[in-house]
């Protein structure tokens, strides 16, 4: 029996691409940070802290590698915090 | 039939391990969803306290910290290609390099926070006495999450020490690399993290 998976060796250099894309994108919201967005601050800090996270997940956590089982679990954690936040906020506005 | 060699064949599971893994890693992101919860509800009620307490904060220590976690999460990934390719020197950097940048990142938070609680700003504190609920909420969640968070890191660093001493011993190699990738995964986790603290507590100001 073959104990160990026969996973995919992600080569170094995406890994790289993957960490200038990372650093570009925290430089992006350190400088939209400065910027008077109103009420879309919150919404813009949020939005590109979701696309980092994501590649995160998808590529140094192997994600988009792995079996289905996890790319449907995964995503379903990050619904189920979504949807506890909003229902915490319904509760909060219209109290 | 041959059976001058008894073939010994340990029991693994590595498909089980990275499941059990990721498994823990989800009531983990599930304890700081709570947190980020409690967060966003305070943060609602007290937009002006929050907004003038995020100020005190250095964006650019949280930026240099940013992207200390990013680099070591990178090469923590690396270091799982480099095993597999039986590239043990290479394994080896790249943990250390791992280890080295969550020490920096440790050092760093060691100065931020001792700058903080110099400046009277710490749980219970006079200053935020002072000042007020919306503050004393601020800096409360600041040095429980951000502390929570620095307790995960010095986890991990234990955690990839381990897995170098045991790649140093051939005793984890390309043949059974599943401690290392989940040492990875859980480094992976800690930047996750902070990559929402960030945002959260330095650039929302």
């Amino acid at each position: 029996m073959e104990n160990h998976s026969e996973s995919h060796i992600v080569p170094y250099k995406t890994y790289l691409y993957i960490l200038a894309a990372l650093i570009a994108l925290t430089v992006i919201s350190v400088a939209a940070s400065n910027i008077e967005f109103g009420g879309f601050t919150v919404f813009v800090a949020l939005l590109l802290a979701s696309i980092k996270s994501s590649l995160v997940l998808i590529y140094f956590m192997h994600l988009k590698f792995d079996n289905k089982i996890l790319q449907i679990l995964v995503p379903l954690i990050f619904l189920l915090v979504g949807l506890v936040l909003f229902i915490t906020f319904l509760d909060y506005n219209f109290r | 039939m041959d059976t001058s060699i008894i073939v010994e064949d340990e029991h693994r599971d590595d498909e089980g391990s990275k499941l059990g893994m990721w498994l823990f890693i989800f009531t983990e992101l599930l304890l700081f969803a709570g947190l980020f919860i409690v967060y966003g509800v305070y943060r609602y009620l007290n937009p002006e306290a929050f907004h003038l307490a995020a100020q005190q904060l250095s964006v650019s220590v949280g930026t240099i910290n940013t992207i200390i976690l990013l680099i070591s999460s990178a090469t923590i990934a690396m270091a799982s290609s480099s095993i597999r390719l039986k590239n043990k020197k290479l394994t080896l950097i790249l943990l250390i390099s791992t280890l080295v940048m969550a020490l920096i990142f440790m050092v760093n938070k060691y100065f931020e926070w001792s700058g903080k609680i110099h400046h009277g700003f710490f749980p219970s504190s006079d200053t935020l006495h002072t000042l007020g609920n919306g503050d004393t909420l601020f800096f409360g969640l600041y040095f429980f999450m951000t502390g929570l968070h620095a307790l995960h890191i010095l986890v991990g660093v234990v955690l990839i020490t381990i897995v170098v001493v045991r790649v140093s011993k051939n005793t984890l190699t390309d043949e059974n690399p599943v401690l290392l990738d989940n040492s990875g995964l859980y480094w992976h986790l800690v930047d996750l993290i902070w990559i929402f603290l960030f945002p959260l507590f330095y650039l929302l100001t």
